[in-house]
């Protein structure tokens, strides 16, 4: 099964690839004319064609950058002028910390107060519970963003407003300088998730098995705990693994609004500027990224629901 | 236990706020600083590609000239201290100064100078101007600190274009790899480049020049893309200096902030309407003249950039040398604009399209444009488009536009007007032969002149709404000084800044 699975994971890269390599390729927009610009000229634009390599046919180049691919090789972005290898593991060093704590703050948020509004439905606790939801919803984490920076950077000089000093700086400074970009990215993310918690626990809390637990003499809470929260898991975790790729994607407007260094800024840049070389390998990255972790999603349903297992 | 826990936890995050606030003050030293760019340089060496932030990170602060532009926009020397012009004016003989080292130690000479012009006027150029070096005919090096330019035609501007970025010399070992690692005979020495975030430069504590050794120790260029964030950064006192503010609306918050200065200068960026005059109904001056007369050029500047810019009535802006004010040439008059439209047969009115990059100028430009051709029977039609890769595929290289809206960046770049293929479609033989003799005139009076000339001819025809020059909206912080105000050419020259006690 994992070898299947395996195989499935290569093969959707492989088509991403090459579809990623056709749509860069066939978008208007001449990466030679954008580094030339309202100056160029025919024999300047053939120049920086060819150094470039734009002037090779589009086969070879895929192929050459296919081959590249497999053995580490990125390529050189057409802009930097530097190996696209490297751009990416500095730029993922900001966006997947980002993402992981976002994740795991949106997690300790969103599971307390989804427990407590199942507990406690129609009562004070869950009315609360629900407007931080709607809330969290109906607001951008780009906006969020803006007032975090308003309030904590700009009035209280608690925090950076943006910029990233780069780990070496320290733990202290790196750390402080995501603490409002996890919070942006975080907050409509826990939004959505208390609102599936409960909205989960309160499914299974209807259900016999929970009845029967009460029978036997546990207490609301015990039942909650032990018997509904396990079952709630799988509905639980799904919604988690959509929200990892959405968070690394939507980290885009985040990373825009902090000004971080991260791959959804890289790849916004490299767009503009058509330099097709960084987004074919940070896409590509992203797609393995989020084909990963879905495959761990479904290892982690293994783990919370024995039939699964069973079947399988 | 658990009353104590409860309320020991916004402690502990108090605590833990507190101990990254104090991590994170007191980064600026005294004799360093921090600008804010909003645009990332692809690439740090500005002869090989044409993007302003290249040369606004590197020029006069890495990268030297034979000639330098200062901040009033006159051409001084540099690298060459002196030079003799034949009276043809098709030789110029530079005399080089002795002793000057580039950054990894070797000697700046006649041989060095004329790899470097070599380079950017080859088969291989990639230099963004080649232009301006298509008159050099032969180059001679007779000895080291003599370098001989002979000319295929008088070139007044030669001087001038050689205090370019793009003119800039280079090392012959090193040029290769001045994309990612530059190394030139300035004041600064390159110390590194983190992509997406900063690059860093510091003292050349070997610097030739003694009378104009820079007083800052370092140097960081932060690039940082959105205004809103700009603002932040400025205010929160993380970076010292925004020479190129990106959004005009914010730029009156800094005004009452005691600990921040701001200042408004000229750039060299003209924003202009480009009409296209390969196809009806633009083909006909009428139209275009009555289009010029339909636009009130200060709304636009109200409506675009919160009322900053200086209205042009030509491509040409106050700060280049020969200015001539022709904003009263077709001024607002929509009656005029009207009885002209109908004089070349549309009097029911017309339909144009509009093809606008995303930038904020050109998008609320075209909004206002809109709404002032309306007055007239002028439909306009928005089409966005993407700046710069899909506007350069369409309008510029495959002409498929009515209109189009963007900055123009070069300086004196009026000589686009008589390209043959450029955007516009303009094809002006009395504009080509008057641009031609002001190009070679050596006598500054008669070249001035004839600047004069042209910029009337376009005044006059129309190829472009001539709009307004976008400000160089500069905040930054108190006590911080020489910054330049204004942007003859694009620019953050570092010499002479320094805090004043």
């Amino acid at each position: 099964m994992l070898l299947r699975r395996l195989i499935g994971l290569l093969l959707t890269l492989l088509a991403v690839s090459l579809l990623l390599f056709l749509v860069m390729n066939l978008l208007p927009g001449d990466p030679a004319a954008v580094m030339l610009g309202t100056s160029a000229r025919p024999d300047t634009l053939a120049a920086m064609r060819e150094a470039m390599g734009l002037d090779r046919p589009l086969p070879v180049r895929f192929v050459v950058w296919l081959g590249g691919v497999l053995t580490g090789d990125f390529g050189t972005s057409i802009t930097y002028g530097t190996p696209v290898a490297e751009l990416i593991r500095d730029r993922a060093a900001v966006t997947l910390p980002l993402a992981g704590l976002a994740i795991l703050l949106s997690i300790l948020i969103a599971l307390p107060l989804g427990l407590v509004s199942a507990a406690r439905r129609g009562r004070r606790a869950d009315a609360v519970a629900g407007l931080f939801a709607q809330l969290g919803l109906a607001l951008p984490n780009f906006w969020i963003g803006l007032l975090l920076v308003l309030v904590f950077a700009s009035e209280l000089h608690w925090l950076p407003s943006g910029g990233f000093p780069g780990w070496s700086a320290g733990l202290g400074p790196a750390l402080s300088a995501l603490v409002l970009p996890t919070v942006a990215l975080a907050l409509p993310q826990a939004a959505v998730l208390t609102r599936v918690t409960r909205a989960a626990l309160l499914d299974t809390l209807a259900e016999d098995f929970v009845r029967t637990a009460r029978a036997k003499g546990l207490t609301r809470r015990e039942a909650l705990l032990r018997h509904a929260l396990p079952n709630a898991m799988v509905p639980i975790l799904t919604i988690l693994g959509l929200q990892f790729s959405f968070l690394v994607a939507g980290a885009v407007l985040v990373e825009n609004v902090f000004d971080l260094p991260g791959l959804g800024r890289l790849v916004y840049q490299a767009l503009l500027q058509r330099d097709a070389v960084v987004v074919q390998g940070t896409v590509l990255c992203f797609t393995a990224l989020v084909v990963v972790v879905n495959f761990l999603v479904d290892l982690a349903y293994l783990r919370f629901d024995p039939r699964l297992r069973a079947a399988s | 236990m658990q009353p104590i826990r409860r309320r020991r936890l916004p402690t502990l995050l108090a605590a833990a706020f507190a101990v990254l606030a104090l991590s994170t003050a007191g980064a600026a030293a005294k004799d360093g600083v921090v600008i804010a760019m909003g645009i990332e340089p692809a690439g740090l060496d500005p002869t090989i590609a044409a993007p302003a932030a290249i040369g606004q990170v590197t020029w006069q602060n890495v990268f030297e000239g034979l000639t330098r532009i200062d901040r009033d926009g006159k051409v001084r020397p540099q690298l060459a201290e002196a030079w003799d012009i034949a009276t043809d004016g098709k030789t110029y003989t530079f005399h080089l100064r002795s002793g000057v080292r580039f950054h990894n130690g070797v000697a700046f000479d006649a041989a060095t100078a004329k790899f470097t012009l070599d380079r950017a006027r080859g088969e291989k150029s990639t230099n963004p101007q080649k232009q301006f070096f298509e008159t050099i005919e032969r180059i001679e090096a007779p000895d080291a600190q003599t370098l001989v330019l002979s000319l295929k035609q008088p070139t007044g501007n030669l001087l001038y274009w050689l205090g370019w970025p793009t003119a800039v010399m280079l090392e012959p070992s090193s040029a290769e790899d001045d994309r990612t690692h530059p190394i030139g005979t300035g004041p600064f020495v390159f110390d590194g480049w983190r992509q997406g975030v900063s690059v860093d430069l510091k003292r050349n504590e070997a610097y030739w020049d003694a009378a104009r050794r820079p007083q800052l120790s370092s140097a960081t260029f932060r690039f940082i893309a959105d205004a809103q964030a700009q603002a932040a950064a400025v205010q929160s006192g993380e970076v010292d200096a925004v020479p190129e503010f990106g959004a005009p609306e914010l730029f009156a918050s800094f005004k009452d902030d005691p600990r921040l200065e701001t200042v408004v200068g000229d750039t060299e960026l003209k924003v202009v309407a480009g009409l296209n005059l390969r196809k009806p109904p633009l083909d006909d001056v009428r139209v275009r003249q009555a289009l010029m007369m339909a636009i009130d050029r200060q709304v636009v500047i109200e409506g675009a950039w919160s009322g900053f810019g200086t209205p042009i009535g030509s491509h040409y802006t106050p700060n280049d040398p020969g200015y001539v004010d022709l904003t009263g040439r077709l001024a607002y008059d929509p009656a005029k604009a009207r009885a002209l439209l109908a004089e070349a047969g549309h009097a029911d009115g017309l339909d144009l399209t509009i093809k606008v990059p995303q930038m904020t100028y050109a998008t609320r430009s075209a909004e206002v444009l809109q709404a002032l051709l309306a007055e007239v029977g002028v439909r306009l039609t928005i089409v966005p488009t993407e700046f710069p890769a899909k506007w350069i595929d369409e309008v510029f290289k495959r002409h498929d536009f009515d209109m189009t809206i963007v900055a123009h960046a070069e300086p004196l770049d009026i000589g686009i007007y008589a390209r043959p293929d450029y955007y516009f479609g303009y094809r002006n033989p009395q504009f080509d032969r008057v641009l031609g003799e002001a190009e070679a005139a050596t006598d500054t009076a008669r070249r001035l002149e004839l600047y004069g000339e042209a910029q009337r001819m376009l005044a006059d025809d129309v190829p472009a709404l001539y709009l307004f020059v976008m400000p160089k909206l500069g905040v930054w912080k108190a006590g911080l000084k020489g910054l330049w105000a204004n942007e003859p050419i694009p620019s953050n020259d570092l010499t002479e800044v320094r805090w004043d006690d």
